[in-house]
């Protein structure tokens, strides 16, 4: 099922190079909540500086699989995970790996923006400083201005960093929890419907946004709009009951999709 | 769907009846709320009027005890044994008695000596002493120092002595009225802030008696309880919440926890008797062991609350946290902890004055004491301010009436000052997010 993002025959309309590597690998990847299983050994490649969509029905495990990707259900206590998840050829789940380190790497966004009840500076600046990556106040400050700006959100905020984080809008808010995530340099950035708690506007403003992360960025988003799925990625994985029904390119699921229940979903009859 | 309206043709039919009835409905309801309002209001008024009356007879009762009854006493401090060096430990009581007696010259009588001495505090010697002491170049002068008079002398000056009564149903004959009478004549009675009251430890005379040393008993008690439950309860509740797997095991230590919170606290004095006293040999009557037994008390009380301060941060900022790659201890320390900080300092709060009004542990483990001494470290020999309440309650003499009053409201005091500094501690931690 993994092999339908390989035709570079394909005339995508998006900007694809051709054939990105992949970033990230999921073998045979199974998550239960205590007894009831809540993905079926699925398999997903993620590739490097792509936007991959995660749609589907509520309850269909795309979240649950987003966690998975950085370590997020190690802090469910009933989550069991099986399964292998690469990250550069490396599992993630190998018993060396320092979870710490891995959601440096593979940093996330959440549903509802959750800036710290700190200052905006703050915000951005606990991450690096924890990682250890800033030597000094002139190097701190030059992240947090790099990451803000690479957030789109330096002109709006640069004059008040001192104010809490809270105090923004919810569309400023989102964009400040991407700075704080993009802060720490990852590889990899999670979101999970990060435009779910956001008005039309600053929903566009995030997706155009996601767009031009995605230059330095791998990301892999959950997303309820199937439009913003169309708008924002270029590879898409449908998930269905705990499996993956169709993965492929965006357009290609969007415009001929091979499974009838894709077909339904994209066409609203299930979900 | 719900239906409002099913059928079109009976909603139009039915609808004067339909409008009679709602309002009928309306006025019920409206009746009922105000009917409500009214119970509540007049609960909260109820509860009200108690605690005005409650604090209105305390503070009724302890006003009179925070004044005393002063006599200017003239004294001849020219007895030759007496000198700078040995001020502190001299005997006074010959030579107040004869500065007593020379205020009445023409009295000469064994009888009527006993009587002027009567309606002095028999503390006299004892204050005159510390004055001396304080002010050794009066020695070989002569000085006028305000003793204090007799509790009974004290409470006739207060009007607090029925003089209509029979001579033999009070305290005070009608002969030491009279010399009291005269003295106020000659205008040597002063009543002055009961400055004794602030500053001694326990006394068999009430006129002597002072609340200090329960005060300070309290305070290292206290400390002691704080320096335990606060670090250990504020631990166990981050590891039970933040850290602990859910299994049996966890489930079975909460439950306990709840459970312990409702033990009678005369169960953890009776432990800390068995435990520290009689096993660990500690020492008894100390504020250490006190405070010791009032944190075993207190632990319950500061885990439940701190639990519950840490259950409401809400779960996103910790997934925010994890999810830059805070390790746990980081996400708890850094913004788990502070978020929780109010609810967790108020908790405390609430534990700590629980144990400040704690009396029935603290018997089990002798702090129960007469003690006169001011206490000076947590291992001597001390008294709370509950206990001394409590004594002071039990003591026959009248002039203790007033002294278990006043010791309540100091008490009362001690509690709002915490409850003060708990609402201001939370204000400052408070942030919003």
């Amino acid at each position: 099922m993994n092999a339908t993002t390989t035709q570079q025959t394909t005339p995508a309309t998006t900007t694809i190079p051709s054939d990105p590597p992949v970033k990230m690998e999921c073998r045979d990847l199974s998550v239960f909540y205590a007894e009831k299983q809540a993905l079926n050994g699925v398999d997903l490649d993620i590739r490097e500086k792509q936007v991959t969509a995660l749609i589907g029905p509520s309850g269909c495990g795309k979240s649950t699989f987003l966690r998975c990707l950085n370590r997020m259900n190690d802090t469910v206590d009933i989550a069991r995970v099986e399964g292998k998840v690469l990250l550069d050829g490396r599992d993630i789940y190998d018993p060396d790996v320092d979870v710490v380190e891995l959601r440096a790497d593979v940093g996330m966004v959440f549903q509802k923006p959750n800036p710290f009840p700190k200052s905006i500076y703050e915000n951005v600046a606990y991450g690096p400083r924890i990682h250890g990556l800033a030597r000094g106040k002139d190097e701190m400050d030059a992240i947090v201005e790099k990451s803000l700006k690479r957030a789109g959100l330096w002109k709006e905020v640069s004059d008040r960093l001192a104010e809490p984080g809270t105090g923004l809008s919810g569309g400023q808010q989102q964009r400040l929890c991407i700075a704080r995530a993009i802060a720490v340099s990852p590889a990899v950035i999670l979101m999970d419907e990060p435009c779910s708690a956001l008005d039309p506007i600053a929903t566009a403003i995030v997706e155009e946004l996601i767009d031009e992360l995605r230059q330095r960025y791998t990301i892999v988003i959950v997303t309820h709009s199937m439009q913003q799925a169309a708008r924002v990625s270029q590879e898409t994985a449908f998930f269905h009951l705990g499996n993956i029904v169709e993965t492929g390119i965006t357009d290609d699921i969007f415009t001929n999709p091979k499974d009838p229940r894709t077909e339904s979903y994209i066409s609203g009859r299930i979900g | 769907m719900t239906d409002p309206a099913p059928n079109p043709a009976i909603a139009v039919g039915a609808a004067t009846d339909d409008r009679a009835a709602r309002s009928t409905r309306t006025r019920k309801r409206f009746a009922a709320e105000r009917r409500f309002r009214f119970y509540g209001l007049a609960a909260v008024l109820t509860a009200f009027g108690f605690l005005i009356l409650l604090l209105s007879t305390v503070i009724g009762n302890a006003i009179p005890a925070f004044t005393y009854n002063y006599a200017q006493l003239p004294v001849e401090l020219t007895n030759e044994k007496l000198t700078p060096e040995n001020a502190a430990e001299f005997d006074f009581r010959k030579t107040v008695h004869a500065a007593q007696l020379s205020l009445f010259p023409d009295i000469s009588d064994r009888a009527g000596r006993r009587l002027v001495r009567g309606i002095f505090s028999s503390g006299t010697p004892i204050v005159v002493r510390g004055e001396v002491a304080a002010n050794t170049d009066w020695i070989g002068t002569r000085q006028i120092i305000p003793v204090p008079v007799s509790d009974d002398a004290d409470l006739y000056l207060k009007g607090l002595v029925d003089t209509d009564l029979p001579e033999s149903q009070r305290n005070i004959s009608d002969a030491e009225i009279a010399l009291v009478d005269q003295l106020v004549e000659r205008g040597l009675i002063e009543r002055q802030f009961n400055t004794i009251f602030f500053t001694n430890g326990a006394s068999r005379e009430p006129e002597m008696a002072g609340i200090m040393g329960a005060l300070i008993g309290s305070l290292l008690t206290l400390s002691i309880t704080l320096l335990l439950s606060a670090p250990i309860g504020v631990l166990a509740a981050i590891y039970l919440e933040e850290f602990a797997p859910k299994n049996r095991l966890t489930d079975f230590i909460e439950v306990n926890i709840n459970n312990l919170a409702a033990v009678p606290s005369i169960v953890f004095g009776l432990l800390g008797l068995a435990v520290f006293l009689n096993f660990m040999e500690f020492p008894r009557s100390a504020p250490l062991v006190g405070g010791m037994v009032l944190a075993l008390m207190t632990l319950p009380t500061v885990i439940i609350a701190s639990r519950a301060a840490l259950r409401a941060v809400p779960p996103s900022i910790r997934e925010a946290a994890l999810g830059i790659g805070a390790s746990r201890i980081q996400t708890v320390f850094h913004h788990v902890l502070p978020l929780a900080m109010p609810g967790i300092l108020t908790g405390t709060i609430i534990g700590m004055a629980g144990a400040l009004g704690e009396t029935a542990p603290l018997l089990m483990i002798g702090m129960v004491a007469f003690v006169v001494d001011l206490p000076a470290a947590v291992t001597d020999p001390a008294t709370v301010l509950p206990v001394q309440i409590y004594m002071w309650a039990d003591f026959p003499e009248i002039g203790f009436q007033q002294k278990t009053a006043a010791a309540i409201v100091i008490l009362l005091l001690f509690l709002i000052a915490m409850n003060a500094i708990a609402v201001w501690l939370r204000s400052r931690f408070e942030r919003r997010w």
